[in-house]
């Protein structure tokens, strides 16, 4: 109702406006040449040129200051996210200067510049030393960000296998995740969608002869052991899906007919995560929300909204149909004991089969 | 070329033949209405591209309340105006795909390259006004197919602009991948023959029909830019056809291109060894020389224009050219970083992080010179010079995220949230958008004899800059706090619940800025038939097409095409009383051409 409303009073304001250019209009009526720019629009546009400057650094740290501590830029959680972090801020450090030098220079000129009558412009087409500087400067500075891209790139996507991972399946469907463990031996038993017995229970398409699935676990929480390095294996029954873990910084495709994989190490625990001072600010700010939320949903005599507590979590982050925007799974971190405690809970697979 | 020269011989005026309303205005072979046609259907199609992009942006800062918009536009599928999810991903779908094909492909090039090639290179037409004449009915029929797939029953094609599959594949996946996304590839393979047509035309036209005089190094950097797009599209384009073509297959005659082992609503699927990865390869491989072909023709018109406003030649005509030609090389071997995790080899992706990042070094040339072509200037600002300054503002801002998203490591986690979002919409959807409303407000007089408000330009200017920035800024800032693109609604995530204040800014940022371009569409319509009668040559240019008559006759110039004897950047130079010396001026004794 409110964007509708909006929307006819900006209507409104339109034929205002247009009635107020008519009349300007007609003060010039007898110029043959009125359409075209004035040394008083010159002048006007001129400043606001100077004003618009002021707007872009103004729209820079207000989004800075208010929103700046939203993005997930040092918190990470895995042993490789500080990499990514580090490469992220000299990035953004770089993108600032260049961003403010450039959009001063272009809208001073446009300010400084402006035309006036019987002025003349400088006849200058041409620098090759000028073209040559500016050429050679971001060649410099990509050259060495490139590098270091690529290193950190090569690092992250190279999972070493001496440092014998944590085996985990990830498995998409619409619209929900499922983690495999490897169970004693580590090792997932081999599987295929054309395998999917829904009557047994074998919703993963499990290999029931082999010897390594027998052990292998499915659960729909994921738990990982703090400090202890893993290697995800990605796959999807369906439609293409993303497996998401922004906290982990980790995101890998899950295609159906392949198996993609992706590697890290966590590093700090949730219960660590929830207690670092970052988070307490942040969970108290949503919970905020969520009360002002709640009042206005209870007054209209619908549910209130739960309190918000911290948990890592894996997202779908590629379009996978109806509910693609709530296909999501919990990440738990836990130190090893309470990682071998959960896991022995959980049912191995070949006690999960039902047996007709 | 013989059969061509004798076909478009006007220099004998005496006996024009008649024309029929039909032939002068719906099918015409004249390039100028052609151009007028393309562009008017580029602005029906924008239209319901921008309401699109609003109803998404109301969806994502009011998600829970109903609306009546919604119930308005969306009937059954905004039931008591609450939208529904699949109408969603329709809605982001459909908007991506009319703004990226429909609006600033055909809409900006195909207007543009259509009206300036022949008059700016001093030609009586296109080499065959008749494909031309195929190409923008081809264009309008694929227009027409793609409005009627929004009222298929089950819904449009939903699976993004990307349609990768298996989602676009299956309609079991998917409502919108049944007959909305047999309509949508039907619409996109006649798009892609019109185009080609299109391309074709420029290449040869430039090629061969340039007056006496017009070297390609006397070229304007506008005939450069179409004519580098139309390559990159010749190139491109064919392949994006192929990968619809073995879609088509996948989806009607049980091939396995791209599908493979699929078990869906509980059946397994016959679909063995194909790969969506294959898919995406092929999608991108015209994907992303799409947005050069959406930006580099912006970039000509905003090239012509500085230079024309700041009454001073455009600063490094070589370096320009040959940025040009270093993107459109550049632009057909990036593709990759589209895919970085999308499980493709990584040493792939180190690969194809070297040579997105190399991209940046040409597109950093370019906007140095256009700043530097400003320095010294004697600026006049008309709305067009306004808009091209916005590009420049703009395709920085958004450039330089480019160099995040570039970078394989960076990638990863930034990947598909709303900072790819930001970054796109600043580098290729707002700018491009820029260069096409600074064209039209350059080039309205010689397409329509008339005049836009010049006012009215400033407004529809400034709370175009203000609200673009005001959307585009701090998405993002969601982006990076890991939102992903795409979802219906965020509130399932309390994870996301302090970007919701975000969201409702952005939102009102964009309906203000959409409901501002009825300022100019008011302008637009209105001064076809209203606007100020316009001089010969209004802007005092040097391109050739200011020396045709305005009222428009087929061949373009009355008696001889003029010759050309300078480039076209003789802006206040030395030795003149005027500050523009036309292209078609011959050198006075003792000038010397600059030697550039």
């Amino acid at each position: 109702m409110t964007a509708l409303l909006t929307i006819i009073v900006l209507v409104f304001i339109t034929v205002a406006i247009w009635q107020m250019v008519k009349i300007f209009d007609l003060a010039n009526a007898n110029n043959e040449n009125s359409q075209v720019a004035t040394d008083k629009d010159n002048r006007v546009n001129g400043y606001l040129m100077l004003g618009f400057l002021a707007f872009i650094y103004i729209i820079t740290i207000v989004c800075v200051v208010k929103w700046g501590d939203l993005p997930l830029m040092s918190n990470s959680a895995s042993a490789h996210g500080p990499q990514i972090d580090n490469l992220m801020i000299i990035s953004m450090v770089l993108i600032f200067v260049v961003q403010t030098i450039t959009q001063f220079l272009l809208h001073y000129f446009a300010f400084k510049y402006k035309g006036e009558k019987g002025k003349k412009a400088l006849f200058y087409a041409d620098n090759d030393k000028l073209e040559f500087i500016w050429t050679i400067i971001p060649v410099i500075v990509l050259a060495g960000l490139i590098i270091y891209g690529l290193f950190t790139w090569t690092e992250i996507m190279n999972v070493n296998e001496d440092d014998d991972p944590l085996v985990v399946e990830l498995y998409a469907q619409q619209f929900n995740w499922k983690a495999r463990y490897g169970g004693a031996d580590n090792t997932l038993g081999k599987a295929n969608v054309r395998l999917i017995d829904i009557d047994k229970a074998n919703i993963l398409g499990l290999d029931e002869s082999d010897p390594n699935a027998q052990d292998d676990v499915i659960t729909s929480e994921l738990h990982l052991p703090v400090g202890k390095p893993v290697l995800f294996k990605m796959r999807s029954q369906d439609v293409l899906h993303s497996a998401y873990m922004p906290h982990f910084r980790a995101q890998m495709n899950c295609v159906p007919g392949m198996i993609t994989q992706f590697g890290f190490t966590p590093t700090v625990t949730t219960a660590e995560m929830r207690q670092t001072p970052q988070m307490l600010e942040k969970v108290a700010r949503i919970n905020r929300i969520r009360t002002d939320k709640s009042k206005k949903l209870t007054a209209k005599g619908e549910e209130a909204l739960d309190r918000y507590e911290f948990d890592y979590l894996l997202l779908c982050n590629k379009i996978c149909g109806k509910s693609h925007y709530n296909m999501q799974m919990k990440i738990i971190v836990e130190s090893q004991e309470d990682y071998d405690a959960w896991i022995k809970e959980q049912k191995v697979f070949k006690n999960s089969l039902v047996q007709n | 070329m013989s059969a061509h020269a004798d076909t478009h011989d006007h220099d004998d005026h005496g006996h024009h033949h008649k024309e029929t309303f039909v032939t002068k205005y719906i099918f015409s072979q004249d390039h100028k209405m052609i151009a007028k046609q393309y562009l008017i259907t580029g602005t029906i199609m924008g239209v319901v591209g921008v309401i699109m992009s609003l109803m998404i942006r109301m969806q994502i800062a009011w998600p829970e309340e109903p609306n009546v918009i919604f119930e308005a536009l969306l009937g059954k599928w905004a039931p008591d105006g609450v939208m529904d999810a699949d109408i969603y991903l329709a809605l982001v779908t459909i908007h991506g795909t009319i703004m990226v094909f429909f609006v600033l492909t055909a809409g900006l090039s195909g207007t543009f390259s259509n009206l300036l090639i022949p008059l700016q290179i001093g030609a009586r037409d296109m080499a065959s006004g008749f494909l031309n004449m195929v190409s923008y009915w081809m264009f309008f029929l694929s227009s027409v197919i793609m409005i009627i797939s929004l009222f298929v029953a089950a819904g449009p094609a939903a699976a993004g602009w990307t349609i990768y599959p298996p989602l676009s594949a299956l309609p079991m996946a998917q409502g919108g991948s049944g007959m909305g996304m047999t309509l949508w590839l039907v619409s996109m393979a006649i798009f892609i023959a019109s185009s080609l047509l299109g391309s074709l035309n420029y290449i040869v036209t430039v090629i061969n029909l340039r007056t006496k005089g017009m070297s390609m190094t006397r070229l304007p950097l506008t005939i450069w830019a179409f004519f580098v797009t139309a390559i990159i599209g010749v190139v491109s384009f064919p392949v994006l056809l192929s990968a619809a073509l073995l879609l088509i297959m996948d989806r009607s005659f049980g091939t396995s291109f791209f599908l493979s082992d699929i078990f869906l609503q509980g059946e397994v699927l016959h679909y063995q060894g194909g790969s969506p990865v294959l898919f995406e390869h092929l999608f991108w491989f015209l994907g992303h020389p799409e947005v050069y072909i959406v930006i580099l023709p912006a970039m000509g018109l905003v090239s012509e224009i500085i230079a024309t406003n700041s009454r001073k030649p455009i600063f490094g005509y070589r370096a320009m050219v040959a940025a040009i030609l270093a993107i459109a090389f550049l632009s057909t071997i990036v593709w990759g970083h589209h895919m970085f995790i999308s499980g493709m080899n990584p040493f792939l992706g180190s690969v194809f992080t070297f040579t997105t990042l190399l991209i940046a070094i040409p597109s950093a040339i370019k906007a140095f010179n256009w700043i530097t072509t400003l320095w010294k200037g004697n600026l006049q600002m008309n709305p067009a010079t306004l808009f091209s300054i916005g590009l420049v503002s703009t395709f920085i801002t958004g450039g330089l995220t480019g160099i995040i998203l570039g970078d394989s490591a960076l990638d990863i986690n930034v990947h598909d949230t709303y900072f790819v979002v930001a970054h796109f919409h600043l580098v290729m959807g707002i700018s491009a958008l820029y260069g096409m409303f600074a064209g039209i407000y350059h080039w309205f007089p010689k397409m329509f004899g008339r005049m836009l408000n010049k006012n009215l330009g400033y407004i529809h200017f400034w709370v175009t800059a203000i609200c673009a920035y005001g959307v585009f800024f701090p998405m993002h800032f969601i982006g990076m706090a890991g939102l992903p693109r795409r979802y219906y609604t965020n509130s399932n995530f309390p994870l996301f619940d302090d970007l919701s204040n975000v969201n409702v800014i952005i939102t009102i940022f964009a309906i203000i800025g959409g409901a501002f371009q009825l300022v100019f569409l008011w302008n637009f319509f209105y001064s076809i038939f209203y606007g100020k009668k316009t001089v010969q040559n209004p802007w005092k240019s040097n391109t050739l097409e200011w020396t045709a008559p305005i009222k428009h006759i087929h061949g373009n110039w009355e008696g001889d095409i003029p010759h050309v004897h300078r480039w076209p950047y003789d802006y206040s130079k030395p030795g003149h009383d005027e500050d523009f010396v036309p292209q078609n001026v011959p050198l006075k004794d003792g000038e010397e051409e600059l030697q550039h």
